[in-house]
């Protein structure tokens, strides 16, 4: 972006985040907001090595409603399993081959996983690109890595990585 | 409906309690260093959640800044222990 | 005691009480799975529920409560929401890639320990 306004996203979360914090919309709290909106992300922009766009927000709102619906369902499986499950549960590791290399999409996911109940990100295995993942009850593997792939991985290939393909 | 969300909220803070306690019971056993640390962590939590509900029950908007402290010490807590857990043995 | 207000609208208080109930339910129950499943990497999922569907429960019934009594929005609880959504996946992960460091680094030196026994008996 311009000169002094490097990301506009983040100058309007921070603003939004102050007067949250503050509980006004008053004129003082706007002119201070903005102040620190404006100033912050010039000050943090050499920090930030990874800029990447959102290049379709509707996928993005999809995956995450999607997510959300997912989350609440798992709640409810691993409920009832920590309630009423007498013989032994099936926890395992499983590995699931990655295509998504972007940074931010690679974050999106691990967080939208970890959300997730009953699933546990461990980490990308360097070699091979996989993920590494723990399931709380698994009963069959390559359910999970279809779903992971097609669910959580192509829109994130197409929100993050759009132009590379 | 007062008197509905007077027992309900009773009966969260005794569910809160009961967590809180069998947090602490793993925390006391937990076999392995990271059982502690998750068991630290869900403690944090659940103590946050009970802030929550403190402030509904006093009609009380402070508690929210409390609440939002706990989060992000409890956070910043977990980060460094599990930080310690990854690499720093002391004594090897 | 508590300070609660004399009257509350049914359509907020009837929410409000569900909210209540099904999040400190459902934070006992991750509590719950914390102190009885059997191991370290299943004990791990059931704090989960807690921090996602527990506190989400908790955050929507305090925002509506105050936004009644107040009788104007208050949505502050929104920032501990996006904080706690955005960190409690790392906190996990964290906690459990130490974990699973530290198992296999248990193994090896239990590995190298009873080989130097092994050695040791036969010398």
């Amino acid at each position: 972006m311009s000169r002094f306004l490097p990301s506009p996203i983040l100058s309007l979360t921070l603003l939004l985040i102050w007067l949250l914090l503050n509980q006004s919309i008053a004129p003082a709290h706007i002119l201070f907001g903005s102040v620190l909106a404006l100033v912050v992300p010039l000050y943090t922009a050499p920090l930030q090595p990874v800029h990447s766009g959102i290049r379709k927000p509707l996928v993005l709102f999809r995956l995450l409603s999607w997510s959300l619906v997912e989350i609440i369902r798992s709640c409810v499986n691993v409920s009832r399993i920590i309630l009423f499950q007498r013989q032994q549960i099936n926890s395992q590791f499983i590995r699931v081959p990655l295509d998504l290399r972007n940074p931010a999409g690679l974050a999106v996911l691990s967080c939208l996983i970890n959300s997730t109940p009953g699933t546990v990100w461990v980490e990308i295995i360097p070699e091979t690109h996989e993920l590494s993942l723990h399931v709380f009850d698994l009963h069959d593997a390559a359910w999970w890595v279809a779903t992971i792939k097609q669910r959580y991985e192509q829109p994130l290939l197409d929100i993050f990585e759009a132009e590379a393909k | 409906m007062i008197v509905v969300l007077e027992y309900s909220l009773y009966f969260a803070q005794c569910c809160m309690l009961i967590a809180m306690l069998l947090c602490t019971l793993r925390l006391m056993r937990g076999p392995t260093a990271q059982d502690r640390v998750l068991a630290l962590d869900t403690l944090w939590m659940v103590v946050m959640l009970f802030t929550l509900l403190l402030g509904i029950s006093f009609a009380n908007l402070v508690y929210f800044e409390l609440a939002m402290l706990i989060a992000l010490t409890g956070f910043v807590s977990t980060i460094a222990l599990a930080k310690f857990l990854m690499r720093g043995e002391i004594i090897e | 005691m508590m300070q609660l207000p004399e009257s509350l609208p049914l359509w907020l208080g009837i929410p409000v009480v569900l909210l209540l109930l099904t999040g400190s339910i459902i934070t006992l129950i991750g509590a719950l799975g914390l102190y009885r499943l059997p191991n370290f990497y299943q004990r791990i999922h059931g704090p989960a529920i807690t921090i996602t569907f527990g506190a989400g429960c908790f955050l929507i019934a305090s925002m509506l409560y105050f936004t009644g009594l107040e009788q104007r929005p208050v949505v502050h609880e929104l920032l501990i929401t996006a904080f706690v959504l955005l960190t409690a996946p790392v906190s996990a992960m964290l906690i459990m890639r130490a974990a699973v460091y530290r198992d296999l680094r248990n193994e090896r030196k239990g590995k190298e320990l009873s080989e130097n026994l092994h050695d040791n008996m036969h010398q």
